[in-house]
């Protein structure tokens, strides 16, 4: 498995065709207490940049762009009652879709831990 | 002798301590006059009324079989509880009668009473909408008569009276720039609206099919000539502008901004909320725009109710008039002895006003608002409005000058501020935040200023005085003022815990919007839904 | 100016604390060319408050206000007897001029009243929630096709020949210009409502059915198979109710299904106001509450853990959403909502069932009297305090007549519906707990006269 990062704060953990996607630990942390996250719909077809989740805070609502493109085949439905594992556990249980890499050559675009972590360091 | 000492003591026993409030706990958690009030769910029940009806005819009912029989779940007091019930509550707000209301960009002057009493006549409030025409001529008259002063006082030609609200009017006067282009065949697909715009701007335009741009603001806090200029093309359906702006500044290239837009082939959507900087001083139609809505609570003073109802009739240009909605009133017999007014609705529209776009309300606005507006404006005339605006301005001014060596003031270098002065949290230490200024405020007897907003200043606090506060108020506080923003930017960790005194403490929003509780329910289902 | 505080000496004061030697020094930013040199001329300068009485007294004289005489007008717009308390109680300084609780640690009197109302409009409704108001009830009709639009992603809505006609051109308004696509008919003069014609409607492409209850000819239906349908379709029923003391007396639109109920709250506490501002009511199913217009008041904690009120799923709205928002909505009716609420709280449930059943009765008295008059029929089989008659005349000259001999004798379907001639002779009658027999009289009477 391996996992990648965007300039916008998403993190893409990569199982064979399979991609989960969150918001970065940096991200919640920004964002402040997180109330509500709104999925796409399973099935739908994403594009790279496609607004794909809402997320919100008391005073904010802020889009994740779809890091990839592909066929959402999963959503966090924890996510739903307990909106607060965004803030918990960004990177862990607080993901938000899973889907089908249309293209995985995307990837190859996205940084890499390390690279993520000095670009939020260059912030 | 008589040695009169019965009764109650008058002297205090000098060795008594008199403890600290804060430890103290009383039997209710009530203070004296703060008093908590419990829910109607909570006191009342469904048997109880506080109203006394007669009895009602015995007939059989002809309800269709459908009589609601399960219980409905609505409490009921007594008068007298209803009463005390409503007294206590609203003795839990802050109010402009209760003190200076410095809410930047919503301009809480005060409500008149001679207002309330003349909407209260019934003349005005005992009559039905749909009443034949000629059984409302007063009525009629009125809302005519509004209409004329506010084309008088922007110097338009047209008007629009229905618009239920300020968002309303933005709406109204943006779809007729949609009808406008549309009717001479161009379908443009772009509004452009500053950064600084209050949100309903562009969720208006949205609403009505348009795709937003941003206008960038100079540094000055100005809309950019030259990069509207830039934008400007056949895509552009118009622009959405507030002027004076949100930062409390007039917009001086206004006139070569609509000249630019009207160059373009696209139209000016002026935002009125800040007109009552201006108003008597300055005719909007002089600065070339082609709709304006104008805040009736704002500028003339209708009271705002703990939010709403509030009124926004759109004044128009030539080009725009043919399109003003339905429905609105006519006078005919113009130089007549009786002269007559008459509601141009659907049927008689399509004669000489088929080019409106429709209707957007039941009935014909707000007409309590109107009574009230007419009543203010009338009360100042074409002098006090002038009064109005400068007394306004100068406020502002004052404030701004008087705060600009404790807070951040962005834009106070490069002049005079209008209505309302702009400051910034970037002077606060120790993580304090505009928030916690506003909090503090609270504690020193004051509604706190609007606050971040406009968005295009961090932490940005917005203060307008309004013109009905005296001189030893404003001082007040300004002195108030000064105070919370020295402790602000000494880093006060108390700030951080305000308000201390008030109904409440702070408030945990992020509880309330992750599990939304936003009806009552019985005690039980409660627990659960807690879980 | 007795609004204006400040005297010369102030303002000079002020100048100079400033640093400006006039006000016109203040005003450098507004281009000379188009600043105005005096006051404009032309209009009245300013008056006190005698002079300005006397001017608006003149106006309000010359209107014949509904108490003064035999009243039937309903049709959207419903004269009920306002306790006196409402009105002390909303004119309150602390309600009156109080901003929208954007503090709320001091505002707990308004967020407190705005969620009894939003439980009161729920349980009337028999929804889950409700909102803390509307404009009035046809623009919150308009949001909820709009609603609909946004749950179903479908843009059909069919919408009821019952529906008040002044709701159907709002919704027309606004649909053109963003493409929604409406299905709607003038009604037509039958005892029953079209329930059947809107089943057969109701398809794949519909987003919702919006049923007004009672109609606007005063007929009442039972809306349970339209729900059913509609769900089968996965559209939405959307009920609209003008005349909220109906729900004292006959079923509520959520018993029957309904997943969003809008209505004109200006029954309760508001008066007739000649149209305005009335307060629209609006509520839904607990699943569709954050696709909501408007706002919403929420229980939650302060830092001491008491209870306490607040504005909440703001990220709804216009000022956090901006182009994204699900309205452009930016106020309530406040002071409405809470003349609704505390009249609502006079009355209690049992006061409300009471005033309901009182005002059903005194229409089925007045119907049949009416329906007496040699050339008038009743339509309906079933109303709550309104009905239509039919007469064998054209009645909309027959009411501008009987209003000159000072009886308003209730709304023709001609002003309403001027296009559809098959209605020129039916006349909307409402009757309230503030009607009495001889202004019953008083009508037959008169008709009598007109028909005879």
């Amino acid at each position: 498995m391996s996992r990648y990062y965007t300039d916008e704060h998403e993190w893409v953990d990569v199982e064979g065709d399979t991609a989960t996607v969150g918001i970065t630990d940096y991200a919640q942390e920004q964002l402040g207490d997180i109330v509500f996250v709104e999925t796409p719909e399973v099935g739908s077809e994403l594009e790279q940049g496609d607004d794909a989740a809402v997320v919100e805070s008391v005073k904010a609502a802020s889009d994740v762009y779809a890091a990839v493109s592909g066929t959402v085949i999963e959503i966090n439905e924890a996510l739903e009652d307990e909106p607060a594992l965004v803030n918990s556990s960004a990177e862990e249980d607080g993901w938000f879709f899973r889907l089908t890499l249309s293209d995985p050559s995307e990837l190859d675009d996205l940084m890499n831990e390390k690279a993520y972590k000095a670009f939020v360091d260059g912030l | 002798m008589s040695m009169l000492n019965e009764g109650r003591p008058t002297k205090q026993d000098d060795n008594i301590v008199v403890p600290d409030q804060n430890a103290l706990k009383t039997h209710t958690g009530n203070r004296a006059l703060m008093v908590d009030e419990p829910l109607i769910f909570e006191i009342g029940s469904p048997d109880r009324s506080g109203v006394d009806l007669p009895e009602a005819p015995a007939v059989a009912s002809r309800l269709g079989g459908l009589e609601r029989g399960e219980a409905i779940g609505i409490p009921g007091l007594s008068e007298s509880e209803t009463v005390r019930h409503y007294t206590r509550l609203s003795r839990q707000n802050y109010a402009i009668d209760v003190g200076l209301f410095p809410l930047g960009s919503c301009t809480m002057k005060h409500n008149p009473r001679l207002n309330e009493k003349i909407a209260r006549l019934k003349g005005f409030s005992d009559i039905h909408p749909l009443q034949p025409v000629d059984s409302v001529q007063g009525a009629l008259e009125l809302i005519y008569q509004l209409a004329e002063w506010l084309k008088a006082l922007t110097g338009m030609p047209a008007v629009a009276m229905s618009p239920k609200a300020g968002a309303h009017g933005e709406l109204c006067g943006i779809l007729a720039i949609r009808s406008a282009l549309e009717a001479r065949g161009d379908a443009r697909e772009v509004i452009l609206v500053p950064e600084s715009a209050h949100g309903t701007n562009p969720a208006t335009a949205a609403f009505a099919g348009y795709k937003v741009e941003d206008i960038p603001a100079n540094a000055a806090g100005r809309v950019d000539l030259d990069a509207l200029k830039a934008r400007l093309g056949p895509d552009v359906a118009g622009v959405m502008i507030t002027n004076p702006n949100t930062c409390g500044l007039f917009e001086p290239d206004m006139k070569a901004i609509s000249e630019a837009v009207h160059a373009a082939g696209g139209l000016v959507y002026c935002d009125g909320a800040n007109f009552n900087a201006i108003v008597g001083r300055v005719r909007p139609g002089d600065l070339g725009i082609d709709a304006m809505h104008i805040n009736l609570h704002k500028t003339f003073s209708t009271p705002h109710g703990g939010g709403g109802p509030g009124s926004g009739p759109v004044v128009f240009s030539e080009a725009l008039a043919p399109f003003a909605p339905l429905p609105f009133v006519e006078k005919t017999q113009e130089n007549g002895p009786n002269p007559h007014f008459h509601l141009v609705e659907e049927e008689t529209a399509e004669e000489h006003h088929g080019n409106s776009f429709g209707r957007m309300v039941a009935f014909h606005g707000q007409m309590g608002m109107f009574t009230r507006a007419l009543t203010y404006i009338l009360s100042h005339g074409a002098d006090g409005l002038k009064q109005v605006a400068e007394d306004a301005v100068l406020n502002a001014n004052y404030v701004l000058r008087s705060l600009e060596d404790v807070l951040d003031a962005p834009f106070a270098k490069s002049g005079p501020c209008m209505h309302e002065a702009l400051f910034s949290d970037s002077r606060f230490t120790n993580g304090l935040t505009t928030l916690d200024l506003a909090k503090g405020l609270i504690d020193e007897g004051y509604h706190p200023m609007t606050m971040y907003f406009p968005l295009v200043v961090h932490g940005a606090m917005l203060v307008e005085p309004t013109e009905t506060e005296s001189k030893a108020a404003i001082d007040q506080f300004i002195g108030a003022m000064r105070s919370v923003a020295e402790r602000a930017n000494a880093g006060d960790e108390l700030l951080k815990t305000a308000p201390h005194f008030a109904p409440r403490r702070r408030l945990d929003e992020t509880q309330a919007a992750r599990k939304p509780i936003l009806v009552w329910q019985e005690p039980e289902e409660y627990a659960e839904a807690a879980e | 100016m007795r609004y204006l505080p400040l005297t010369p000496q102030d303002r000079q004061d002020m100048l100079a604390t400033i640093g400006a030697d006039s006000i016109d020094d203040l005003f450098v930013d507004v281009p000379n060319d188009v600043q105005l040199d005096g006051p404009i001329r032309d209009l009245p300068m300013h008056a006190g408050e005698m002079a300005v009485e006397a001017h608006m007294k003149k106006l309000a004289r010359n209107n014949s206000a509904a108490g003064d005489m035999p009243f039937f007008l309903g049709a959207g717009a419903y004269r009920h007897h306002v306790p006196a308390s409402v009105d002390h109680i909303i004119q309150r300084g602390e309600f009156l001029t109080a901003y929208t609780p954007y503090q709320p640690e001091i505002a707990q009197g308004t967020l407190q009243t705005l969620f009894e109302f939003q439980t009161q409009v729920a349980r009337l409704f028999g929804v889950d929630v409700a909102n803390a108001s509307m404009y009035d009830g046809s623009t919150a009709c308009w949001e909820a096709i709009t609603m609909a639009r946004r749950i179903t992603k479908r843009g059909k809505a069919i919408l009821s020949s019952g529906l008040h006609p002044h709701y159907v051109s709002v919704a027309k308004t606004m649909a053109r210009f963003t493409k929604d696509q409406l299905v709607s008919e003038a009604p037509t003069l039958e005892p029953i409502t079209d329930s059947e014609d809107l089943l057969a409607q109701i398809d794949d492409e519909t987003s919702c059915v919006v049923v007004q209850y009672p109609d606007i000819l005063g007929r009442i239906t039972d809306m349970s198979a339209l729900a059913e349908k509609a769900h089968s379709h996965k559209a939405l029923l959307i009920a609209v109710v003008t005349e909220p003391v109906s729900l004292g007396a006959i079923k509520s639109p959520g018993q029957m299904g309904a997943d969003i109920v809008v209505g004109e709250g200006q029954s309760l506490g508001v008066g007739l106001q000649f149209g305005g501002p009335y307060v629209g009511l609006f509520g839904c199913k607990q699943k569709y509450v954050r696709q909501m217009p408007g706002r919403l008041c929420g229980e939650t904690v302060d830092a001491e853990g008491k209870r306490g009120f607040v504005l909440t799923l703001s990220t709804r709205e216009q000022h956090i959403r901006r182009e994204k928002a699900t309205s452009n909505i930016c106020t309530n009716s406040g002071l409405c909502a809470l003349a609704f609420t505390a009249h609502m709280t006079l009355l209690g449930e049992k006061g409300l069932r009471e005033l309901a059943m009182l005002n059903h009765k005194k229409a089925v008295v007045a119907a049949d009297r009416l329906a007496k008059i040699n050339g008038v029929s009743l339509l309906n089989s079933s109303f709550f305090n309104e009905f239509t008659l039919i007469l064998d005349k054209d009645t909309r000259p027959i009411v501008r007549k009987l209003a000159d001999q000072k009886i308003l004798a209730g709304v023709s379907l001609g002003r309403l519906y001027p296009d559809t001639d098959e209605l020129a002779r039916g006349l909307i009658v409402a009757v309230t707990e503030t009607t009495s027999d001889e202004d019953v009289e008083m009508l037959a009477r008169a008709l009598e006269g007109e028909l005879a």
